[in-house]
């Protein structure tokens, strides 16, 4: 490890505090973004399907998702709104200097989050009072304005691994900007399409295991059933196409950051015929410790054949590239992505053969395990996605023009740290409050169904309206529950 | 070009102020509610009228800090630097804020809620107060390119002046808003209360005012000159009228224009700062044209402004119908399927 300490003795004390700030709050963050992203999507389905089929136990099931949106999308706002405010505080030289060039796309994501913050709030605060025909059409450009706000982060990301649309003049300061040439990077597309269906993907995985859990432990109603396969459905239709797509942008990160490429496949010189290691360490010299080694695979997946080269991490300075314990964590994070991926895949084409042969699923207990664990593998992925971009990116904040040390604040290391500590103990308790807060709505929506024929003779806000507001009750509140005990109950279809 | 941008700045921040504002308001209101019983009430009010539109008043602030460093970077680093504290301490306020706010919503237990409730209340006036000593530290010229984080540039006596003003005019913002919203919900004796106490904030903003004149003139001079003649004057004095024209409002118990008069006061002070400062950004030291980003992105982020304009206005103003015509309510434990009584979702 000796060339790590001696890159790290050349880098500022307050550059270890504020990474590891920016990596804690982002990979809070990052948590929330599928749901805010795609939760709105998958309980509007449900939601259609609701209205449409006049199946009360789906709107039950939107009405309540909504109810977990509102807490959910509230959390996600609050700790978005402290990721644009670390952009000052930590990396005031990235602004600073390169603000106008890439900055852009933020503004773009700004705009389409405040749409989406006024759509979301008359969708959750709509339920009661409007039409239910104009209450779905009012949320229906959600998960539009949600791609929209992602068009913009992205749009921000892939430019820092990719920077265009400038030119530097005499003193090393971007001039001539051209804004759509920033925008439209090279890393643009597979960023943008890998991310999306990743969200897509993991908020439908998510919320198809909270139902899987109920179905195995004994809660076979078509309640759980029609909870399970909405989203479950839309995240098996999503993993084929996400595999595709993730193939494809590690083939872009190839041809447009090779060094990133060489970090997260391990490969140290610049050869054809180059091995893919499946895990294993790095170590200072170029030698690959322990590890799965199989040969030609990785020449072959980067260029369809052995002959393909491979570009090595050898072939730069030291201190232009990652170094080997950064290296080695992209590289696991890659692994983990792309093994999770692949069982995914699996799980997707089990899912097909239990729906196309019409088995019955709740007697497949083994498929119900591998679909409760399959939402926290996605939120897994999504952390290993993203350390694989920002990591294999090291040590630039953009790419090949900035280091990430030339970016950081001048605030001393032991304020940073001290905030540091500060965020990590606000977080763990709003995460926890958070946690908290869902789990009791399930205890509570668990003991109403669990009570007699459900809630619909109860209306227990019925005694005391206010005023105006409250006197009309909701058209439908929950009846068509059919609770057959013991597993007979039938797909929805 | 870069002139208009800076114009767009500040409109976002006008926004933010009058928006956010009123969201900061309902919070120091929250905190002097009192005990648990004798603040129900007031709370439930201040929970129903917030909760549809609290994030997209916050919003506004991501959209300051877009348009600051796409549009002026240099300015963006400076400021961020030179306040680091000040903003990171808001940073952490907005959390907390935002956070207890969403989930005392949705807890049912007493301790739990008090908790969330004081966590929300209490960073409701901590946050004012150091976004308003930042814009204080601006406007008295103590941010340059290049000036280190030190205490002076926020603990001074126009940025104290200035979070303390920023305080009163939340509350006061809260305060007409939340007696209108009274009398929406219906609740007669809410008006009352919160009618005195819009009242008490707007004299606690015009004695911080007076107070603020002889303590600025030497400490801010150039914004001082701004506000004191011209432009700037005229804006204020119309900003003064605003505000008196609440006062009367709210004396005649004329509850329908009094959140507007309110939120034009808020507004045209800022708009006000925004002439005083002209043409610097940062008094006296970097003027908007020196800190305009590239002219192409310029451009394109003025493009991005109106064509949200366009999108975003009429969502925003369908919003507000709504939420005004009392179309929004939050799903009650019968939607969700839940029995037994739920604290909190009738008034108490």
């Amino acid at each position: 490890m000796h060339g790590t300490a001696a890159l790290l003795a050349g880098t500022p004390p307050q550059l270890l505090p504020a990474r590891e700030l920016m990596a804690f709050s982002l990979a809070t963050h990052i948590l929330l973004v599928p749901f805010g992203v795609a939760l709105p999507f998958i309980t509007l389905l449900m939601h259609l399907r609701g209205l449409r089929r006049q199946d009360a136990t789906a709107m039950l099931l939107a009405r309540r998702w909504s109810a977990v949106m509102a807490v959910q999308f509230a959390i996600g706002v609050v700790t978005g709104t402290v990721l644009s405010l670390e952009f000052g505080l930590l990396w005031p030289g990235m602004l600073g200097r390169w603000g106008d060039v890439f900055g852009l796309g933020f503004g773009v994501e700004a705009w389409a989050f405040f749409l989406e913050a006024v759509l979301i709030a008359i969708y959750l605060y709509g339920w009661r009072r409007l039409k239910p025909w104009t209450h779905f059409w009012l949320g229906v450009p959600l998960p539009l304005t949600a791609l929209m706000g992602a068009f913009g982060i992205v749009a921000a990301n892939s430019w820092m691994n990719t920077p265009q649309g400038f030119t530097l003049d005499a003193e090393g300061n971007p001039v001539g900007v051209s804004v759509r040439q920033a925008v439209f990077t090279p890393m643009f597309g597979p960023e943008y399409w890998h991310f999306a269906a990743a969200m897509f993907l993991t908020a439908a995985y998510v919320t198809a295991g909270v139902y899987a859990v109920g179905l195995l432990r004994g809660r076979h109603d078509r309640y759980h059933l029609l909870g399970f396969t909405v989203p479950f459905t839309v995240a098996a239709i999503l993993t084929p196409i996400q595999f595709v797509l993730g193939d494809s942008i590690a083939r872009s990160v190839f041809h447009k950051q090779p060094i990133k490429f060489a970090a997260t496949e391990l490969v140290w010189d610049t050869d054809t015929h180059v091995p893919e290691y499946i895990y294993g360490r790095l170590n200072e010299d170029g030698t690959i410790s322990g590890g799965l080694k199989i040969p030609q695979l990785d020449s072959i997946l980067a260029g369809f054949k052995p002959s393909t080269q491979v570009t090595g991490l050898s072939s730069v300075a030291a201190d232009d590239r990652p170094t080997a314990l950064q290296a080695t964590i992209a590289h696991w994070a890659f692994d983990t992505m792309a093994v999770i991926g692949s069982l995914l895949i699996l799980l997707a084409l089990w899912y097909g053969w239990i729906r196309l042969r019409h088995l019955d699923l709740p007697r497949s207990r083994w498929f119900l395990r591998c679909a409760a664990v399959a939402g926290a593998a996605c939120l897994l992925t999504v952390e290993c996605g993203w350390i694989t971009t920002e990591v294999g990116r090291q040590p630039w904040i953009v790419y090949n023009n900035m280091r990430v040390a030339d970016a950081v604040t001048g605030t001393r290391a032991g304020s940073l740290w001290a905030m540091l500590g500060i965020v990590i103990v606000v977080y763990a308790a709003v995460i926890a409050g958070f946690l908290t807060v869902l789990l009791k709505m399930r205890t509570r929506w668990r003991a109403t169904d669990l009570d007699t024929a459900g809630p619909a003779g109860a209306a227990p806000e019925a005694d005391t309206p206010y005023g105006p507001r409250g006197d009309r009750l909701p058209a439908t509140v929950d009846g068509g529950r059919d609770r057959t005990p013991g597993g007979g109950a039938r797909w929805p279809r | 070009m870069a002139e208009v941008i800076a114009w767009v700045l500040v409109l976002a921040v006008a926004a933010y102020a009058c928006a956010g504002g009123t969201d900061y308001g309902a919070g120091f209101w929250d905190l002097l509610a009192g005990g648990a019983r004798r603040g129900e009430r007031p709370r439930w009010l201040i929970d129903h009228a917030m909760a549809p539109v609290w994030e997209v008043n916050n919003v506004w602030l991501v959209f300051v800090l877009v348009v600051m460093w796409t549009g002026f970077p240099t300015m963006f680093q400076a400021v961020f630097t030179a306040m680091w504290l000040p903003l990171a301490l808001a940073a952490v306020g907005l959390v907390l804020r935002g956070a207890g706010f969403a989930l005392r919503k949705p807890t049912r237990r007493l301790a739990r809620r008090r908790i969330y409730g004081a966590t929300f209340a209490v960073a409701s006036l901590v946050t004012p107060f150091f976004l308003g000593a930042v814009l204080g530290g601006i406007a008295s010229g103590r941010v340059a390119v290049g000036t280190p984080a030190t205490a002076d540039a926020w603990a001074n006596p126009t940025s104290v002046l200035a979070g303390l003003l920023a305080i009163a005019a939340t509350a006061f913002l809260g305060a007409v808003f939340l007696c209108s919203d009274a009398r929406r919900f219906g609740a007669d004796d809410l008006v009352g209360y919160f009618r005195l106490r819009a009242l008490c904030a707007l004299g606690a903003v015009v004695v911080l005012a007076l107070i603020g004149l002889p303590v600025t003139h030497d400490d801010a001079r150039y914004v001082w000159d701004g506000l004191t003649g011209g432009a700037g004057l005229a804006l204020i004095l119309l900003a003064a009228a605003a505000g008196a024209a609440t006062a009367v409002l709210l004396l005649r118990r004329a509850h329908r224009w009094s959140r507007w008069t309110a939120s034009a006061a808020v507004a045209l002070t800022v708009v006000a700062w925004g002439f005083a400062q002209r043409p610097y950004l940062l008094p006296t030291t970097l003027t908007v044209a020196d800190a305009a980003g590239d002219g192409d992105t310029l451009t394109w982020l003025l493009i991005v402004t109106l064509v949200a304009v366009l999108l975003v206005g009429p969502a925003l103003v369908l919003l507000f119908w709504l939420d005004t015509h009392g179309e929004l309510e939050p799903l009650t434990d019968a939607d969700t399927g839940t029995t037994g009584h739920a604290k909190g979702d009738d008034l108490p």
